[in-house]
Parts: structure tokens; C-alpha cells; sequence
């Protein structure tokens, strides 16, 4: 059945397309301002004025010197190290969770939910946090980067919501061939709920490489700090003397000093950008199973 | 009498057949447990030292009780930050909610009406984005924009709304604008992903009943869609309504200055200041027991409410 459209409908058609193009632009803009301006020439970019369309006198000298910062490697070596053992981490434990949180048969279940649903709504807080992971010597190991969140509550409902809807039938026909619980959990369930999986390995290792929150507060050697440290000391606390000793003029530094910050931003994002594309129509499903508890 | 120790008895017999059968599920779950127990339930233990005068050399059983003292020395003798930290938390929120929490809903509303199904995703791909960046990044990124020669000072100058730079992120008055927006801005797309799934679960036969009952598309988005995203509306704004003294202590912290605390210090971010940068940790723990306790009865208040408008728990 098609009715035609009145005039009123065609011009909100026009106004919506228009006007949500221009929201999501103002998204997407941002981020391409950084990386045009990443790749400029560092005096006419300071004299410049205004949004730019593309990099003025293309140059990469910002990201020379970036890259030759060796905190920037070592921040890039703990992220991955932090992202890889820890997701592996979170994933062994939040399946394992899941899987035996979603059995129907299980007496103690109900009494674990509620101690573990129950920490969601009331902690201890962040000084007797710290007191803890303090006389367990984690302060400065990577270990306060990777334990304190070895599993995360939410993650676990949805891991948990996940396995229920796999059959029952086919646990009852694989335990009629044979099969243990660990069998099971690795040989059908896992498979089943790969998709699943995949929403948390994302969540779980965007988490790791965003992570802030514990190396401020646990960390102290600068040969441990990940990655969003270095950015902070490059962005914020403007400390890019280091990368800049080799220029002398006062303000060609400040200039790169300014194009360092976006060539940082560039590096420590990019990765994450180029794979969230591809893993979209998972994590739309994460979403959404995560907001519905029982 | 009898038969209650009995079907006691036979409850723990019952237990012991389950924990038995049950072995190697209970085994998977040891570790889970064992986890919530270290990293969950000690410090909750540990909330004893707001009543203590801890010192770290005596230990938290070693240290004297010293009943309320902490909590009077935060509410008496620092009365002045109380109600500013207070103030700030809970204006934060009520910014984010009123402006926040409207903003997907719109997005998924509009976004709805988009029939071109390749522009439709380009745009929530596009939308989903900010999300993933980090906050160091996005902080970052309004750092500069915000800063007096930065891009949003030269597009307002430029456009003749200013005459003089502002210099934003030291101006006190900014700083909830700012800190409300970015955040809008970073989740709208993210957060209105339910909105749309809810959406595209309505029944189809709905829009066209309303169609041969005359509804024209606004209509149709007014009586159908709306009505049909309802439930979901509601149960995530008690979700939001239950975590309303939480403000993210990441974003405030890298945000602010000495110069901006009057309106952007917030109880995370004192707590931090207090307790780990000057080591008054049963102060601390003082401070942030309190916003704990605030953030529960709002938790315990939402889910009442939940359950009287949703039939949804949390418990």
C-alpha cells in the first residue's frame, strides 16, 4: 500500500537527512581535523584559522619525532601485553561464569547471583580498594592492571543470558555420548556462543586499551605505564620537552609541540577505529542482550 | 520440631548430592567466587577504617576506633567542600539527565525515519564512533578545541559571535557545559543502539493500522513508535536514576583545574585528592562510604519504583 506523501512529509524528509547528516558529521569531524592537522606543516599550521579540509603542505615530521619518543613504544608494548593478558583473562573467567550461572540445575545458584549481582549496587570504594590491592603487593605490577577487573558484572550477565538460549537439548544429547561439564563448556557451548564471545573480546579489550582509571592509581614506574598514561603527559600535561631538544627556535617548538599532540592522538586510536567496522553487527547484540536482566 | 530437623537435614544432604553431582561446575565457579570475595567483599570489610584512625603501620584491626570523627571532621570542619562536591556531583547529573538522557531517544526517532537503508548505516556507524575513543583522547581533543586559539574560539570569532577569545577550560562557568556536552556527544550513537532495537521489534501491523486510520508519518511516530519504545525508556532511566551519584572520576579528573574545582570537583575526585594524594586514607573512606551509602538508597529507590511501573527488578 503506498499513499503519497504530503509536502509537509517531504520537507521533514529533507530536514531530517540534511540535518542528521550535519550531526554526524560534527562526529566524524573531530577526528579528521586531528589527522589533517597531524600531517601539517607545524608553522602554517599555527598561523592558519579556522576548520581545515585537508593537511596544509603535507609533511610527517610530527609523527617522526612522536615515534622516536621511546615512551611512546613502551607505552604501545604495556597496552598490548595489558589488552592481550588481560582480555584472555576476562574472557577464561566470564565464560566459565556464564556458562555455570546459566545451568538450571544448580542449587547455590540463585545465593552466587545475588553475591555477585549484589556488587553492582554497593562497594567498598576506592581508598579500601587501594588499602587491598596495596598488602596484596600489586601496587606497581602489572598485575593491578589485570586483576582488580578480572571480570566484569555486566559482562558476565550478558555472558550468562548468552548460554541460556543455546538448547538444552543439545547438552542432553552430548552428555548422553559421554560428555563432562568441561567438555561441554569448551566442545559446544563455547562454539555456539562464538558471537557472543567476539562482543566481549571487544568490550573487554577496548576496556584494556582505554584503561586509565588503575594505572594512575596503582601504577608508579614509567617502564609500566600503558599507553593512555604517555598520552596524558603528551596531551594534558604538555610535557613534550623531550621530543622537541633538537629545535631551538622557541616558537618552531611550540608549533610541534601542538602537531606531536595530534599525531599522539592519531597513534593511539587509529587501531581501535579501524577495527570496530567490521565487529558492529556483534556488539549491537551485546547491547542489547546486556540490557535486559532477569 | 522434629520434622524441621529433619527436612534440615535432608536440605543439607540434598546440598552435599548437589555439590557432589555438581563437582566440576562448582570447581569453574570457585575462581569466580573467589574473585567477588578478594576484590568485592574485603573492601567492603575494609570500609571499617572510616571509623578508625587508620595508619597503615597498625593495620586496619590495629587501628584505634574513633566512632564518627571522620565523618564530622567532613561534615563540620570541611563543611565548605561537602556541599560543593555535593552540588557538583548531583548537578552533573541532573545536566546529563535532562539533556543526556532525552538525546538518543531523538537520535533513534529521527534516525527511524531514514528509509535509505545504506545512509541509515552509514550514519550509525559514523554515530557509534566517539564511543570507542578513550577519555585521555577526548579530553585531549577538547583541550585544544576549547583552548583560547583553538578551533571552536576561531569558528565563534569568525562567525562574529565573539569578539574576544573565552578561555573555557579555566571559567568555572564552562566547565558543566563542557563536561555534559563531550559526553552527549560521545554516547549519543552508543546509547541510542537499544533505542533503535526497540524500534525495529514493533509490530509492522501497528503503523499500518494507524495508516488507514489516517496517521500521517509524525503521528505514526507520536502514537506508535513512541508508545512501543516506551518500556525500554523507562527501565533505562531508574537504571540512570540509580547511579546518580556516580560521576565517572577519569573525565572530571583529567578535565579539571585548581582553577575550575568550584564547579567540577566532584566526591570521586576528592576522595582521590584526600585519600590517596595526601594519605588521609580513613578520611577517604569516610567520604566515599558516604557517596556509597547515597548511591544505594538511590539504587534501592529505583528499583521500587521499577518494579511498580515495569514489572522489571534488578532484584
Amino acid at each position: 500500500m503506498k499513499i503519497k506523501k504530503g509536502v509537509s512529509e517531504i520537507i521533514f524528509d529533507i530536514f531530517n537527512y540534511i540535518f542528521l547528516g550535519l550531526l554526524c558529521f560534527t562526529f566524524l569531524y573531530p577526528m579528521l581535523y586531528v589527522l589533517f592537522a597531524s600531517f601539517s606543516n607545524p608553522i602554517k599550521l599555527m598561523a592558519y584559522r579556522g576548520p581545515l579540509l585537508k593537511p596544509l603542505d603535507f609533511s610527517v615530521e610530527a609523527y617522526k619525532l612522536l615515534l622516536s619518543y621511546p615512551m611512546i613504544w613502551i607505552g604501545y608494548r604495556n597496552t598490548i601485553i595489558y589488552v592481550v593478558l588481560g582480555t584472555a583473562i576476562n574472557i577464561l573467567l566470564t565464560t566459565m561464569g556464564g556458562y555455570v550461572l546459566s545451568r538450571r540445575n544448580l542449587k547455590l545458584k540463585n545465593p552466587i547471583m545475588f553475591f555477585i549481582a549484589f556488587t553492582m549496587y554497593f562497594s567498598g570504594g576506592m581508598i579500601p580498594t587501594y588499602l587491598l590491592v596495596q598488602s596484596l603487593g600489586m601496587i606497581d605490577t602489572i598485575w593491578a592492571m589485570i586483576i582488580p577487573g578480572a571480570i566484569s558484572t555486566t559482562n558476565l550477565i550478558i555472558m550468562r543470558t548468552g548460554f541460556h538460549s543455546v538448547p538444552d537439548s543439545l547438552e542432553e544429547s552430548a552428555r548422553i555420548d559421554g560428555a563432562g561439564d568441561w567438555t561441554i563448556l569448551f566442545r559446544i557451548m563455547i562454539p555456539l556462543a562464538m558471537p557472543m564471545i567476539a562482543v566481549m573480546i571487544l568490550f573487554y579489550a577496548v576496556g584494556h586499551w582505554n584503561a586509565f582509571f588503575n594505572a594512575i592509581i596503582y601504577l608508579r614506574s614509567r617502564d609500566l605505564y600503558p599507553l593512555q598514561l604517555v598520552l596524558r603527559e603528551i596531551l594534558i600535561m604538555n610535557s613534550t620537552e623531550n621530543m622537541t631538544t633538537g629545535i631551538s627556535d622557541a616558537s618552531d617548538r611550540f608549533a610541534i609541540t601542538e602537531l606531536i599532540k595530534y599525531a599522539a592522538i592519531i597513534v593511539a586510536t587509529v587501531p581501535i577505529l579501524c577495527i570496530y567496522p567490521f565487529l558492529q553487527k556483534y556488539f549491537v547484540k551485546g547491547v542489547m542482550i546486556g540490557a535486559i536482566k532477569e | 520440631m522434629a520434622r524441621q530437623i529433619n527436612s534440615k537435614k535432608q536440605g543439607q544432604s540434598e546440598l552435599l548430592r548437589d555439590l557432589k553431582r555438581n563437582k566440576n561446575l562448582y570447581l569453574m565457579l570457585l575462581p569466580i567466587v573467589a574473585y567477588y570475595f578478594i576484590f568485592h567483599y574485603i573492601p567492603m570489610y575494609g570500609v571499617q577504617i572510616a571509623f578508625k584512625d587508620f595508619t597503615p603501620a597498625k593495620g586496619i584491626l590495629g587501628s584505634p576506633w574513633v566512632g564518627l570523627e571522620k565523618f564530622r571532621e567532613f561534615f563540620v570542619y570541611d563543611s565548605y567542600y561537602v556541599w560543593r562536591i555535593i552540588r557538583n556531583t548531583i548537578l552533573l547529573n541532573v545536566y546529563d539527565i535532562i539533556f543526556g538522557f532525552p538525546a538518543p531517544i531523538i537520535f533513534a526517532l529521527l534516525l527511524n525515519e531514514i528509509k535509505n537503508s545504506v545512509y541509515k548505516r552509514t550514519l550509525q556507524t559514523i554515530s557509534y564512533m566517539p564511543h570507542f575513543i578513550s577519555t585521555v583522547v577526548i579530553v585531549g581533543i577538547i583541550l585544544d578545541f576549547f583552548s583560547r586559539d583553538g578551533l571552536i574560539n576561531q569558528i565563534l570569532k569568525s562567525l562574529g559571535i565573539l569578539s574576544e577569545p573565552i578561555s573555557f577550560m579555566t571559567e568555572p562557568g564552562w566547565f558543566r557545559p563542557i563536561y555534559v556536552g563531550s559526553g552527549i556527544w560521545q554516547q549519543l550513537g552508543w546509547n541510542s543502539i537499544i533505542y533503535l532495537a526497540a524500534i525495529s521489534n514493533i509490530d509492522p501491523q501497528l503503523y499500518e493500522a494507524a495508516l488507514i486510520d489516517g496517521a500521517g508519518r509524525f503521528k505514526q511516530a507520536i502514537y506508535v513508535t513512541l508508545p512501543g519504545i516506551l518500556p525500554t525508556i523507562v527501565i533505562l532511566f531508574i537504571l540512570r536514576m540509580g547511579s546518580i551519584m556516580n560521576v565517572g572520576f577519569e573525565k572530571v579528573y583529567l578535565m579539571y583545574n585548581p582553577l575550575t574545582y568550584e564547579t567540577a570537583d566532584v566526591i570521586s575526585t576528592y576522595v582521590y585528592r584526600k585519600g590517596l594524594l595526601e594519605m588521609d586514607y580513613s578520611y577517604g573512606a569516610a567520604v566515599g562510604l558516604f557517596n556509597s551509602l547515597i548511591n544505594f538508597m538511590f539504587v534501592v529507590m529505583a528499583n521500587q519504583l521499577s518494579k511498580k511501573f515495569t514489572e522489571t527488578s534488578l532484584w
